[in-house]
């Protein structure tokens, strides 16, 4: 009865000889994504723009024109409203309010005063433009670290070539990532920073099953020539890839459908990030190693590889 | 590996008991039943996960303390000091006054200068006392000095934000520091965060002053004296007053402050002052019947009564245009003391209840839904295995929940995030394990072997693919804030739990199954 044993027992599909396509397609969306960064920008939110955002209820559906110039009306500087899941829902965002931070936090009560007491307010966020700065760093700075500590961690479990593979393809997941939210324009705030740095999480995750496979596969062949070794590694792990990508993605479905408006645009960059991450495993971070190539232990030279990999597994 | 040892089964077998025990209050009590309990000191376990601001809904407010200000005012004080230091050592000197942070002084004989340096030693610790030039001294706090200043302002504007806020009959307010110079304060099930916002950010530094009758706001000032508007709360009356600089009593000397009513049943707020300000009060009205003082609150000024008879019992009556409500926040304000020094206020979030409660429902619904989802797929391609997995899935969400408990860990909307992502990722370290297992039965090993091998095996990959995970959760949580944060605790110990459910929990289900069925083959 169990599914899997209907799946090709022992896959042989040659991933390796279309590597020079995947590196292609991995340089094509990393050149349009950083394309699409330099020239869109991102939908940076207010947690690092600065400014007001409220969400608020109408009772009736909400009449956005209306809205609009009645907001517009007060002066307080940019403001663009947006539907927000409910037709009664609206996203108000205020770029930038007028004055400094003492007068701007007063912005949100002239906002609820001129929309009137049946509108209810559900969400007030107002992040001054000091804030804005210091978020925005400390944010760029979490990325950089995360993805150094794990390029240390890569470092020392495997041998440098595996450290440099497993970053490229990790560099690439993120500017893939910031290339799909540049793309789609989902607001950028701090929750979506969070995917981003889960998605680092994610890829290097997928990378090292394989790349673990790699090394034991290493040990085990030392006949077979590289490029077709590191195609059976990638076949022997295919069905645990394919299963957890699968099952995370199910769970991820389940939150972009079901867990709220808050959280859907967070939701769509970690399921990007897991199609990205799973596919930049075995598209890109393996067939680098093929290029940037391998130190194999002859019969008599077994112990460097041999060594570490015992370690390893021990 | 297949054949535990007797302390591991149990140990297993304690852990899980434990999450049972410890996430069980979540589902069987309700909240103030909980809250009842931890007041009792309950020995049973009766903590439940506390759910962040965004989830129960509430007010977040990250308040900036102008420390430069109130250095300002220590520096004044401070040449006032050192000119009266001066003055009782009968050492002649000129041009006092603040240059950059330092006060500065040229002494009119170059001579004087250690004697100077002990009157001003003997009146003023913390300081550091430069010869500049010839004749020229400097005398500037000492860093140790700002650091303590900044402690004690940042404490005592803590306290006085604590005062006001439980004044007002709110509890489980959180008012934390945060760096330097700024205070985060949360306020859990509060909806209006303006009220909270006037109450806690109002300077309230009140004073008592004359005002100057001899000249109009629009003639010439003289130095002793300044113009200040009206308050808005002042009854009808000039739009400004000319006040002297000279302050009678100042509000440090209030003892009480409470709202109240005057003979026309106008709100007002009655005041007591300590025995000192009573003093001091009463000497200066004694010998200013028939003039004007004026009551100022943050630079404005509330009301300019005339002094008809000696106040000399300590207690006064502030009257201006109040209402009821005004009137009992400016009596809270007064009791609670003065603020050190302003506060700006740099972030605010505030969520309402029905957000709140809405992105709870749904959180629940996607993590009922991806567990489902996740389940019926593993019992779909692994059979019975699957099944061991979805039972191991079910533990680690109990461990989970009673980690969050046990640690009061705040659970945010990212976090609940971070759940469903865990269930979603948690069948990695199963699917791993079963795939070796699949892959040693193929190679022609016998159940047991194969399970063994299948485990060991995949237990190195499994450590440096959740230690890479976990890398990024930590960062995230040492550079998140709130919500975020909230996200990588639920991460962390998600990818620990599901470790252990993963590989231990999974590995007791597999060795008791192997040893009661003895299976030839396994339908992996």
């Amino acid at each position: 009865m169990a599914l899997i044993r209907r799946l090709p027992v022992e896959p042989n599909l040659n991933f390796m000889r279309r590597r020079a396509l995947f590196l292609l397609v991995s340089l094509a969306i990393v050149v349009a994504s950083a394309g699409l960064f330099l020239t869109k920008g991102l939908n940076l939110g207010v947690d690092f723009r600065g400014g007001i955002l409220i969400e608020v209820r109408t009772p009736q559906p909400a009449d956005l024109g209306q809205l609009r110039d009645r907001l517009n009306s007060l002066g307080i500087g940019d403001v663009t409203l947006q539907q927000f899941g409910e037709p009664t829902d609206v996203l108000i965002n205020i770029s930038r309010p007028e004055g400094d931070e003492s007068e701007q936090i007063h912005v949100i009560q002239q906002v609820m005063e001129a929309l009137g007491p049946d509108v209810e307010s559900r969400r007030q966020e107002y992040v001054g433009p000091k804030i804005g700065d210091e978020l925005k760093e400390a944010g760029f700075l979490a990325t950089m670290l995360a993805m150094a500590a794990i390029g240390i961690y890569i470092w020392f479990r495997f041998e440098w070539q595996f450290g440099v593979a497993a970053l490229i393809a990790l560099l690439h997941d993120v500017i893939a990532t910031i290339g799909f939210y540049s793309l789609t324009q989902i607001e950028f705030n701090l929750a979506t920073l969070a995917a981003v740095l889960t998605i680092a999480g994610y890829s290097i995750n997928d990378t090292v099953v394989i790349f673990d496979r790699v090394r034991e596969t290493l040990r085990r062949y030392k006949k077979l020539p590289l490029v077709g070794l590191l195609n059976r590694a990638i076949n022997t792990t295919l069905s645990r890839t394919i299963l957890t990508s699968f099952t995370t993605l199910l769970a991820l479905g389940a939150l972009f459908f079901f867990g709220g408006e808050v959280i859907r645009g967070f939701t769509a960059g970690l399921i990007w990030g897991v199609v990205i991450g799973t596919y930049s495993s075995f598209g890109l971070a393996v067939p680098l190693l093929s290029y940037i190539g391998l130190r194999r232990g002859g019969e008599d030279d077994a112990e460097p590889v041999a060594a570490s990999a015992a370690k390893a597994s021990s | 590996m297949v054949h535990l040892p007797r302390w591991q089964v149990i140990l297993i077998l304690l852990v899980v008991l434990a999450g049972v025990v410890f996430a069980a209050p979540n589902l069987l009590l309700t909240r103030d039943q909980a809250t009842q309990m931890a007041d009792e000191g309950s020995v049973i376990p009766h903590q439940q996960i506390s759910l962040g601001l965004d989830l129960r809904g509430g007010v977040y407010l990250l308040a900036g303390v102008d420390l430069a200000y109130a250095f300002e005012k220590d520096r004044e004080n401070l040449a006032d000091t050192v000119r009266s230091a001066l003055n009782e050592a009968g050492i002649g000197y000129r041009e006092l006054g603040l240059v950059n942070d330092a006060v500065r002084v040229t002494l009119e004989n170059a001579d004087d200068a250690s004697d100077a340096r002990q009157a001003i030693n003997r009146v003023q610790t913390g300081v550091q006392i430069e010869g500049v030039g010839e004749q020229g001294m400097s005398v500037a706090y000492t860093e140790a000095e700002m650091r303590q200043r900044t402690d004690e302002i940042m404490s005592q504007a803590i306290e006085v934000m604590r005062r006001r806020i439980d004044d007002t009959g709110t509890r489980e307010a959180a008012i934390q520091r945060h760096g330097d110079d700024r205070i985060i304060i949360q306020v859990p099930g509060l909806d209006d965060p303006q009220r909270l916002k006037a109450i806690i950010g109002t300077p309230a530094v009140l004073s008592f002053r004359f005002v100057n009758e001899n000249v109009s706001p629009n003639g010439q000032i003289p130095p002793s004296s300044e113009v200040l508007p009206a308050a808005d709360d002042a009854r009808a009356g000039p739009a400004a007053y000319v006040v002297s600089k000279r302050i009678m009593v100042s509000g440090d000397h209030l003892t009480d402050a409470t709202s109240g009513f005057d003979q026309n049943s106008r709100p007002v707020v009655n005041f007591a002052f300590d025995t000192l300000g009573a003093k001091r009060f009463g000497d200066a009205t004694r010998e200013n019947v028939g003039k004007l003082f004026a009551i100022i609150l943050d630079e404005k000024v509330i009301s300019a009564p005339v002094i008809n008879e000696p106040i000399t019992g300590g207690r006064g009556m502030i009257s201006g245009n109040f209402t009821v409500e005004t009137a009992n926040d400016l009596a809270l304000l007064l009791r609670a003391g003065a603020l050190p020094a302003p506060v700006t206020y740099l972030e605010e979030r505030t969520v309402g209840p029905g957000l709140g409660a809405d992105s709870i429902l749904a959180g629940e619904i996607a993590s009922v839904l991806g567990l489902v989802f996740v389940v019926v797929f593993m019992v779909l391609a692994y059979g019975l295995f699957g099944a061991m997995a979805s039972v191991a899935l079910m533990v680690n969400l109990i461990l989970l929940m009673a980690a969050l408990s046990v640690l009061q860990a705040t659970l945010t909307l990212p976090g609940i995030a971070g759940i469903v992502l865990t269930i979603g990722m948690a069948v990695d370290a199963n699917v791993l394990i079963f795939e070796r297992i699949r892959e040693e039965v193929r190679n022609g090993r016998g159940p047991v072997t194969a399970v063994d091998a299948g485990y060991r095996r995949a237990l190195s990959t499994i450590l440096d693919s959740n230690l890479t995970t976990l890398i990024a959760a930590l960062l995230l949580f040492h550079f998140g804030s709130g919500p975020i944060k909230g996200f990588a605790v639920t991460l962390s110990l998600g990818l620990i739990t599901s470790m252990f459910s993963a590989i231990m929990v999974t590995r007791l289900m597999v060795a008791t199954w192997l040893r009661r069925r003895r299976p030839q083959a396994l339908a992996i």
